[in-house]
């Protein structure tokens, strides 16, 4: 079965060649691949991902502001009554890791994860599902 | 050889068939260079062996002449160095007041600002989508009250400072201004940057607000009203720095970042401003990125090629608007968690390529930057390797010292003809307008889709081991080891702003501030009327940088990317 991963951005950082980058490696992977755009809050996120029927969300974040939206997608996912797993990739201090993953968090991808990491971390998170 | 400050003689063959040509590009170097003051320390290698200014063959392009390939002025670093200027800015104003008081007193002599996400977007530190964003990229800046604690105890008439915002450009502008003359520093004698550089955010940065043409006029005002009010002040600084580190290649960085000062260009000629008016104040911002001699002829391409556009093609005639200036920060995206004290190496090679390029001020980035803001101790690493390039390798000693090497000079010409191509792309995008081009692209994904697709290619190259980094695709030995303290910005600070807005908004005379509002808002609607003056009575009257955003969008609109991988 063909994945379906939704790729977001939330908060006001703009920054996008990371997540699209991820969004080429996913499809190049065979995975169907949403991606919201710049912008949008833990709860576009959260909709989004159910209306699509996504196995997967990544979150793609450089601003810091990781540690409050995150758990806030995560928090929007399970009020929807939805157990979607939540990955999140970008500037993530080593010892936030713990943390977001406390926090619901299936797991964090760090700066210079190669494509090989990102395509099976997507595919483990879904798959533990 | 060309001698350093003596007029050459005519004593040998070459020069004789040189003064048949009235003004040799030697004659006007020596001109130029006789007329320059000389910074008082030794022009000698270590050993003691002479060194001359510049070196070349008689008739071969100088520095400080058109067309500038070599450097913008004849003396180059000889005359002064290049101003190490280090970007800073975290949680509340007077934090980041703090952090450019140490800059100033480690030696760093121009202040360069960070804004944080909310302010970059034209928000406030109270609004929704704020959470968890204030102070975390930059410093938190509402309104005058902020403004004035940034820079509580520097003499703004004394120091260049750049600030780095784009779509609040004008308001930010608008309350330095107000806070400058609040202190006693009249506007006419402020020095420092603006980057202003709208047009990089909707092909790159991403932090744009409200749609192109829109945003256009508002930088047309700023570039009006420097003009006209702002003798010492850089109305733009046309920035590649960005659109590299979205992943462009060092041709697109160039070629883009150019066609964007000429858009920059067009848009002040519409608007009535004489080139030669404002094109002296327009500066550019490099990204200096790992492939050391790439970036090098990336910079004296980018000399060139400015200084004949605006010659041939605009009808500058001032020496100063013909001399691209610029600033260069070392490449974020080449740094890595992984082993971060490595950083530091690949920065001063960086720096290196910048200085040999010609840049006129620097930022160095610092090792724990592909995880954090900076530590004050990392900034002072990443300032003291620009000092150990000014003060102890002695390649400040002559100007463009790769000149004349084959590699270097074809691979200049190369992204000369390169960029060429991308400009005659974008000019049949606007049918022959260059503003037209810049703008149609960007609303066709043109931009933004190259940019993503240079990306990508470069992303295959490090998944497919074709290109190597040091601790994280080879050398992967110490990678569990290296544990540095990181400079961590809590929610206290977040909490701190919005109570100093809070506060701000309980104690100003809001009927003031309305009826500042509302003229801006009506101001706004006349694409005539410049909006500077609107903006700065909206500062002193404590309109926050969210509420002049709010009262200009309510006719400009905003601008919405259409999502595309």
């Amino acid at each position: 079965m063909t994945l379906r991963v939704l790729v977001a951005k939330i908060g006001l950082d703009g920054h996008d060649r990371g997540i699209k980058i991820v969004a080429r490696l996913l499809r190049d992977a065979g995975m169907e691949v949403i991606y919201t755009g710049l912008f949008q809050t833990p709860d576009t996120v959260a909709s989004a991902a159910i209306d699509e029927d996504v196995d997967v969300i990544g979150l793609s974040m450089l601003s810091g502001a990781h540690m409050t939206l995150a758990p806030l997608v995560v928090e929007a996912l399970r009020s929807r009554g939805s157990s979607i797993p939540v990955v999140v990739g970008g500037i993530v201090p080593r010892q936030d890791i713990p943390l977001l993953k406390a926090a619901g968090i299936s797991e964090v991808l760090g700066p210079g994860a190669p494509g090989t990491a990102v395509v099976d971390t997507i595919r483990a998170a879904a798959n533990a599902q | 050889m060309v001698a350093g400050s003596s007029p050459a003689g005519p004593t040998t063959s070459h020069t004789t068939i040189h003064l048949v040509t009235e003004n040799t590009p030697r004659k006007a170097w020596t001109e130029a260079f006789g007329s320059s003051s000389l910074r008082q320390v030794p022009f000698t290698t270590m050993s003691g062996i002479p060194l001359e200014a510049v070196y070349g063959e008689e008739g071969s392009e100088m520095p400080g002449v058109y067309p500038y390939t070599r450097g913008p002025y004849a003396s180059m670093y000889r005359s002064k160095l290049w101003t190490m200027r280090m970007f800073a800015g975290f949680g509340t104003a007077t934090d980041t007041n703090e952090r450019f008081r140490e800059i100033i007193r480690s030696g760093g002599d121009g202040l360069s600002t960070a804004f944080d996400m909310p302010t970059l977007m034209g928000l406030d530190s109270d609004h929704p989508m704020s959470l968890g964003e204030v102070g975390r990229c930059g410093v938190a800046i509402d309104s005058l009250a902020d403004m004035k604690d940034l820079f509580a105890g520097i003499d703004l008439g004394g120091i260049t400072t750049s600030m780095t915002i784009n779509s609040p450009a004008a308001p930010i502008l608008a309350m330095f201004v107000a806070q400058a003359e609040t202190a006693g520093v009249p506007r006419k004698v402020l020095g420092g940057t603006l980057q202003n550089d709208i047009l990089k955010e909707y092909q790159a940065q991403k932090e744009f607000v409200f749609p192109p043409r829109q945003s256009m006029r508002l930088v047309r005002d700023t570039i009006a009203f420097t003009a006209n009010e702002m003798p010492k002040w850089h109305s733009i600084s046309i920035s590649g720095y960005h659109i590299r580190e979205a992943g462009s290649t060092a041709a697109e960085e160039l070629a883009f970042t150019i066609a964007n000062g000429f858009a920059y260009v067009e848009l002040a000629l519409q608007a009535g401003l004489p080139i030669d008016s404002f094109a002296p104040r327009l500066s550019f911002f490099f990204n200096a990125h790992i492939d050391f001699f790439e970036e090098i002829a990336k910079y004296r391409a980018a000399r060139r090629i400015w200084a004949r556009w605006l010659k041939e093609r605009y009808g500058a005639t001032s020496e100063r608007s013909l001399q691209l200036r610029f600033h260069t920060q070392t490449a974020g995206v080449s740094l890595t968690a992984q082993q971060p004290e490595v950083n530091i190496v690949r920065t001063a090679i960086e720096a290196l390529a910048g200085v040999l390029g010609g840049t006129q001020s620097l930022h160095t980035n610092s090792m724990d930057e592909a995880m954090a803001l900076p530590t004050e101790r990392a900034a002072r690493i990443a300032l003291r390797t620009q000092q150990v390039i000014a003060n102890e390798t002695n390649v400040t000693a002559v100007a463009d010292p790769l000149g004349g090497s084959w590699y270097v000079e074809e691979l200049t010409n190369e992204m000369e003809r390169r960029a060429e191509e991308i400009f005659a792309d974008i000019e049949a995008f606007g049918n022959g307008s260059m503003l037209d081009g810049c703008i149609n692209g960007i609303e066709e994904n043109w931009f933004q889709s190259r940019i993503a697709d240079s990306a990508y290619d470069l992303e295959r190259k490090f998944n497919s081991g074709e290109r190597i980094i040091v601790g994280v695709s080879h050398f992967l030995e110490g990678n569990d080891e290296d544990e540095i303290d990181l400079l961590r910005i809590t929610n206290e600070d977040e909490q701190k702003q919005r109570r100093r807005l809070e506060a701000v908004r309980a104690s100003r005379n809001s009927t003031a501030v309305a009826e500042s509002l509302a003229v801006l808002e009506t101001e706004a609607a006349d694409p005539e009327i410049n909006l500077m003056p609107a903006l700065i009575n909206a500062s002193n009257a404590q309109a926050t940088v969210g509420e002049m955003m709010k009262s200009m969008g309510t006719v400009f609109g905003r601008h919405i990317e259409v999502p595309t991988i």
